[in-house]
């Protein structure tokens, strides 16, 4: 993955809309977070293979960026991108990692569903 | 303990979790041709260290993960190495008795004489505790005359305050190195790790190596 070119991601992003595609989505500060600090409130959130399609999508310009896209009813983003990919399946892989190397965010997009 | 056992089997969710936990007591085990069988549940395709700039992304994680477990095992002398195929962080939401029949499956093959797990209720990880928890039923289950030993590692921060100081406490320095290689073949979960606790050797932390001289556990006992 490489540090995000917003105009490329942008490029990406419109090449997915209007297709049946899987989602990727997950949020995370790792199951050990509470653990080496107890003050942290541990939440987070994880779908996979969730089929949608989206009329628009859109990733802002602020650095870590926002992507969110727009469905026929309803919404998803992220928030905190900082890397992207399309991997060897043609995948869209956008990941958010932390000063430490640590993923905090994916929002991924494939034609395909992901490996289990 | 360590000298006559039959069979050994380990039972965790994430490679890396038997280095971290018992490399030394399993490679003191593998070098007097004890049979040990490490079943390894998921292959931590959730772990979150993909490094900046990143090495992996979410879906090349699990390959490299699975060929760093392969190395592990052979740094261990581990000869029967079977990878389950469960998904990271979703072992606690799989249904809990196909969880206890998974393990109640490898005991009915293997016949082992001794279980090594995470102690239920101390593990810190919802996989590590789903993990325990079905091994710990799987046993239970059995009759009391022919079930395995099961020696179990806590690490959250309360457990020596509930539980006492761990039952056993085995010294590991003559398979030290066996144990560090095992952790660096884990090297996208350990390298970090590693490169810290060498720059504490170098400040003369006397607690940097603990880990690679003592391995420690709880005996679970069922009552009846």
């Amino acid at each position: 993955m490489e540090l995000v070119n917003k105009e490329h991601l942008q490029q990406l992003i419109d090449a997915f809309a209007n297709k049946d595609v899987f989602i990727h989505l997950e949020t995370t500060n790792g199951s050990y977070a509470a653990h080496f600090n107890e003050a942290v409130f541990n939440a987070g959130a994880f779908i996979r293979n969730v089929k949608l399609r989206y009329e628009l999508g859109k990733v802002v310009s602020d650095h870590p960026h926002r992507v969110g896209l727009k469905l026929e009813h309803g919404w998803v983003y992220a928030q905190g991108i900082t890397h992207y990919e399309v991997d060897e399946h043609g995948r869209l892989l956008m990941a958010g990692l932390d000063y430490e190397g640590k993923l905090a965010v994916a929002l991924q997009i494939s034609e395909t569903p992901f490996a289990y | 303990m360590f000298t006559d056992q039959r069979h050994v089997l380990i039972v965790f969710p994430h490679p890396d979790d038997e280095a971290f936990s018992c490399a030394g007591v399993v490679r003191q085990m593998t070098k007097r041709n004890i049979p040990v069988t490490y079943a390894c549940l998921t292959l931590g395709e959730m772990g979150r260290n993909l490094g900046n700039p990143p090495f992996a992304t979410r879906e090349s994680l699990p390959e490299i993960r699975r060929e760093e477990l392969r190395k592990a095992a052979d740094a261990m002398g581990i000869q029967d190495l079977r990878m389950f195929g469960l998904r990271d962080k979703t072992i606690e939401f799989e249904d809990d008795e196909k969880m206890v029949q998974l393990v109640s499956d490898l005991i009915d093959e293997l016949n082992p004489s001794l279980v090594i797990t995470f102690l239920p209720g101390f593990s810190v990880h919802p996989d590590h505790e789903a993990t325990a928890r079905a091994v710990v039923e799987a046993v239970r289950r059995m009759r009391k005359d022919e079930r395995p030993t099961i020696i179990a590692v806590g690490f959250a921060n309360d457990t020596v305050d509930k539980m006492g100081l761990p039952h056993i406490k085995v010294d590991i320095t003559d398979v030290k190195m066996d144990k560090l290689a095992a952790l660096q073949a884990h090297a996208s979960q350990t390298a970090w790790m590693i490169a810290e606790s060498e720059k504490r050797e170098e400040t003369a932390d006397e607690l940097s190596d603990n880990w690679l001289t003592t391995e420690a556990f709880y005996v679970i006992e069922h009552a009846e």
